[in-house]
C-alpha cells in the first residue's frame, strides 16, 4: 500500500512541477519555440524522411537554444496520423511540419482544433488559415535524369520503381520520360508499382525484374537505396532518390535528385518568431535550391553531361520547362497545347501518362 | 521469354524465399515445443543489424552471419526468461519483443546508416556460379544451401530422433512430459534459442545478401509472413519449404508480371494470391479433420510451471 501512495504523491508532485514552467511561459517571452515534425518513414531510411530530418537538424544548428525540435517517425498515412500530429500540438509545439502526402486530411482536421498553432503540410493541396503547404519541384530533377538516361541507355529502356499512382509520382514519371524521349524518340519507360514507399527487399526485386525485362537505366520513386544496389550488382546505371546515394552504388549511381528542405524550414521558423508567418503554398525547384543534383558520375558521356548541365541551367533561368506542349495522353487527347507549358494546376492533378510509358 | 530470364527469375525467387524460410523454420521448432513466439520480426531485425555491424567492422560477412545468429539468440533469451521462468503471457511478450527489436535495431544501427559492404557471394567457383544456366543450382550463397540442409535436418530431427520425439512430447503434453522426468523448461529454452538463431540469420540475409546495407525496419514485415507460414505448413518442415518457395514465387512473379507489362491480370489480384492460398489451405485442413485443431501442438502458447 505504502508504495502506491508514494507513487501517487510522486506523480502529483511531478505534475505540479511540470505545470510551473507552463504558468511562467506567459511572462517569459523568450521560452524556446517548439517545432514538431511528423515523418512517414524512419529517419534512418537515408532517403525522403532522412532529408526532412536533415532540415530539422539544420534548424537546430541555425537557432540553437531559441528553438526546441521534436519528431515522431514511422507514422502511418491516414487517420492514424491525426494522433501523432495532435500529440505534437498538445506538447506545446508552435509550428508543426507534416511531411508526407497522406497526412493531408489529418493535418487539416487537427489544425481546426488548434487555431493558434501553425501547420505546414508537404506535397499536399489543402490549406487553411493556419495550414500552409510546401513542396519541391522534383519533376525538374526528374527531367534532368531523364535526359541523362536518354543519352546513356543502350537498350532504350528505363525501369521505374514507383510507389503509388498519386499526382506527385505520375508527374515524375512523365517528366523523366518526356526528357528521355527528346533524346531518343523510341525511348520506353516501364513502371513497377511496388505499392509501398519503403520495403528495401521488394524495391530491389522490382529493379531486378525491370533489368530482366531489358531496362538498363533504373530510377525510383521509393525511399531506400536498394534499387541502386540491384543496378550495381547487375552492371546497369541508376539514379539516387532524395539524397546522394553514390556510396551504395559507386559505379551505377550517375547522379541523384537531392531534396534540400533546410532553407525553407529556416525561413518559416524565422517568420513564426517574427510573427509574420502566413499561410500559403510554396513550390520551389532547382532555382530556389529546394532541389539539387548530386555530383555527376565520371562514367557519364560528355554529351550526356553537357545536355544535363544545359537543362539545369535552362530550368534555373526559367527558359526551359520540362512540360512544354504539345503533350498528349495515351488516348491521344491533347493535355498541353503546342507552345504552352503545363500550369501548376495541371501538374498537381496529373493522372495521365504520355506516350511510351508502360505503367 | 529466354532461358536467361527464367534463370534470373529463379535466382531472385530463391533469394526472396530464403529469409522467410529460415525464420519460419526456427519458429516451427519453437512452436513444436509448445511455445508461441510472435517476436520473429524483432529477432530478425536484431540479427540484421548485428550481422551488418560486425560484417562492416571486420570486413567478413561470415563473421556477420555468426554475430547475427548470436544476436538472434540473445533477443530470444529475453523472451524465454520472461515467458518460461517468469511465466509471462507469450502473445503479449512476443509482440513486445517485436516492438523492442524495431527500436533496439534502430538505435544500434544509427551509426551504420548510409554504409555499405560487399555482398555475400556465391559458394561455388566462378566456372559453376557464373555459368548461364548451371548457376540456377550452383550460383547461390552459403545461406541458401544452409537453409535447405536445415529443412531436412529439422525434419529428420523431429520425425526420426529420440530428442525430436521428446521435444514434440513437451509441445503436445507438457504435464506428462514433466511427470515422466523430462526438463520441460530447459527443452523449451533450447527450442527458443534455436528459433532465435534462425530468425537472426534470416534477418541478416537482408543486410548481408539481399540489400547489403542497414536501414531501419529493413525486413519490412517478413517476420509476420514467416509466422503465417508455420500455420500454412501445418507444422511440417517439408510443407514449410514448399510454402516459403510459393510465397517467394508469388512475390517475385508479381513484379516480373508488372515489368513484362501483363495487363490481363490485375497485379493487385496476384499480390493477394499467397494470402488466398493460406486461407484455402487452412480451410481444407479444418474440413479434413473433425477436431478442427489444425495439427497445432496441443500446448501451444500455454504457460507451464512445474508443480
Amino acid at each position: 500500500m505504502t508504495s502506491i501512495i508514494t507513487r501517487r504523491r510522486m506523480t502529483f508532485g511531478a505534475a505540479a512541477a511540470s505545470a510551473l514552467p507552463l504558468l511562467g511561459r506567459g511572462a517569459q517571452a523568450q521560452a524556446p519555440l517548439g517545432v514538431g515534425f511528423v515523418y512517414v518513414g524512419p529517419i534512418g531510411d537515408h532517403g525522403y524522411t532522412w532529408t526532412h530530418d536533415q532540415g530539422r537538424l539544420a534548424l537546430e544548428k541555425e537557432y540553437g537554444a531559441k528553438i526546441k525540435t521534436s519528431f515522431i517517425e514511422n507514422v502511418a498515412e491516414g487517420p492514424d496520423a491525426a494522433r501523432a500530429i495532435r500529440q505534437l500540438a498538445q506538447a506545446g509545439n508552435q509550428l508543426i511540419f507534416a511531411t508526407s502526402f497522406g497526412f493531408m486530411n489529418p493535418t487539416i482536421q487537427v489544425a481546426k482544433q488548434f487555431p493558434k498553432i501553425k501547420f505546414e503540410h508537404a506535397t499536399g493541396y489543402q490549406r487553411a488559415e493556419n495550414v500552409a503547404t510546401y513542396n519541391a519541384r522534383f519533376y525538374e530533377g526528374r527531367a534532368v535524369i531523364g535526359t541523362i538516361a536518354g543519352h546513356m541507355s543502350k537498350s532504350g529502356q528505363a525501369g521505374y520503381v514507383a510507389s503509388f499512382p498519386i499526382p506527385e509520382v505520375v508527374m515524375g514519371i512523365n517528366a523523366f520520360h518526356l526528357a528521355a524521349r527528346k533524346v531518343n524518340p523510341n525511348f520506353k519507360t516501364k513502371v513497377i508499382w511496388a505499392s509501398t514507399w519503403y520495403d528495401p527487399a521488394k524495391e530491389a526485386d522490382a529493379a531486378k525484374a525491370l533489368i530482366d525485362q531489358g531496362a538498363d537505366m533504373i530510377t525510383q520513386h521509393t525511399d531506400s537505396a536498394a534499387p541502386l544496389q540491384a543496378a550495381e550488382q547487375r552492371g546497369v546505371f541508376a539514379f539516387g532518390q532524395a539524397s546522394d546515394m553514390s556510396a551504395f552504388a559507386p559505379k551505377a549511381h550517375l547522379t541523384a535528385i537531392v531534396d534540400d528542405w533546410s532553407g525553407y524550414y529556416i525561413k518559416r521558423v524565422k517568420e513564426v518568431m517574427d510573427g509574420t508567418w502566413k499561410t500559403g503554398d510554396v513550390w520551389g525547384g532547382l532555382k530556389e535550391g529546394m532541389v539539387r543534383m548530386a555530383p555527376f558520375n565520371p562514367a557519364m558521356t560528355p554529351a550526356a553531361r553537357a545536355a544535363a548541365e544545359e537543362l539545369v541551367k535552362g530550368i534555373t533561368a526559367g527558359t526551359l520547362h520540362p512540360f512544354t506542349g504539345e503533350l498528349k495522353d495515351q488516348k491521344g487527347e491533347v493535355r498541353v497545347k503546342a507552345g504552352e507549358t503545363a500550369s501548376d494546376e495541371i501538374l498537381s492533378k496529373m493522372d495521365w501518362y504520355v506516350d511510351g510509358v508502360q505503367a | 521469354m529466354t532461358s536467361a530470364i527464367l534463370v534470373s527469375i529463379l535466382m531472385t525467387l530463391v533469394a526472396a524465399s530464403t529469409p522467410i524460410l529460415l525464420a519460419a523454420l526456427g519458429e516451427l521448432v519453437v512452436e513444436k515445443s509448445g511455445v508461441l513466439n510472435l517476436g520473429v520480426e524483432g529477432m530478425m531485425l536484431c540479427g540484421a543489424v548485428a550481422g551488418f555491424a560486425v560484417a562492416f567492422s571486420t570486413g567478413s560477412t561470415g563473421l556477420g552471419l555468426v554475430a547475427a545468429a548470436i544476436a538472434g539468440i540473445a533477443t530470444a533469451m529475453v523472451f524465454a526468461v520472461l515467458t518460461l521462468s517468469l511465466t509471462a503471457n507469450q502473445v503479449a511478450t512476443g509482440l513486445a519483443l517485436t516492438i523492442f527489436g524495431v527500436g533496439a535495431s534502430s538505435l544500434i544501427g544509427a551509426g551504420f546508416v548510409g554504409k555499405t559492404i560487399t555482398r555475400l557471394g556465391p559458394v561455388f567457383p566462378e566456372s559453376l556460379s557464373g555459368h548461364p544456366w548451371l548457376r540456377a543450382v550452383f550460383g547461390h550463397d552459403i545461406v541458401v544451401y544452409l537453409s535447405l540442409a536445415l529443412v531436412f535436418g529439422v525434419g529428420f530431427f523431429l520425425r526420426r530422433t529420440r530428442a525430436g520425439l521428446i521435444l514434440r512430447a513437451v509441445g503436445e503434453n507438457d504435464a506428462s512430459a514433466h511427470a515422466i522426468g523430462y526438463p520441460v523448461i530447459a527443452i523449451r529454452y533450447g527450442a527458443i534459442a534455436f528459433g532465435g538463431a534462425l530468425a537472426g540469420l534470416g534477418g541478416a540475409y537482408f543486410s548481408l545478401a539481399l540489400t547489403p546495407m542497414w536501414a531501419d525496419r529493413l525486413t519490412a514485415g517478413r517476420g509476420w509472413i514467416a509466422l503465417a507460414l508455420v500455420v500454412f505448413a501445418a507444422w511440417k518442415p517439408g510443407r514449410l519449404l514448399l510454402g516459403a518457395y510459393l510465397f517467394g514465387a508469388v512475390m517475385t512473379l508479381e513484379l516480373q508480371a508488372k515489368a513484362a507489362g501483363v495487363t490481363w491480370l490485375a497485379p493487385e489480384l496476384l499480390a493477394t494470391a499467397p494470402y488466398l492460398a493460406t486461407i484455402a489451405v487452412l480451410t481444407m485442413m479444418s474440413l479434413g479433420r473433425k477436431t478442427g485443431r489444425l495439427d497445432a501442438p496441443a500446448c501451444l502458447g500455454k504457460p507451464f510451471s512445474a508443480s
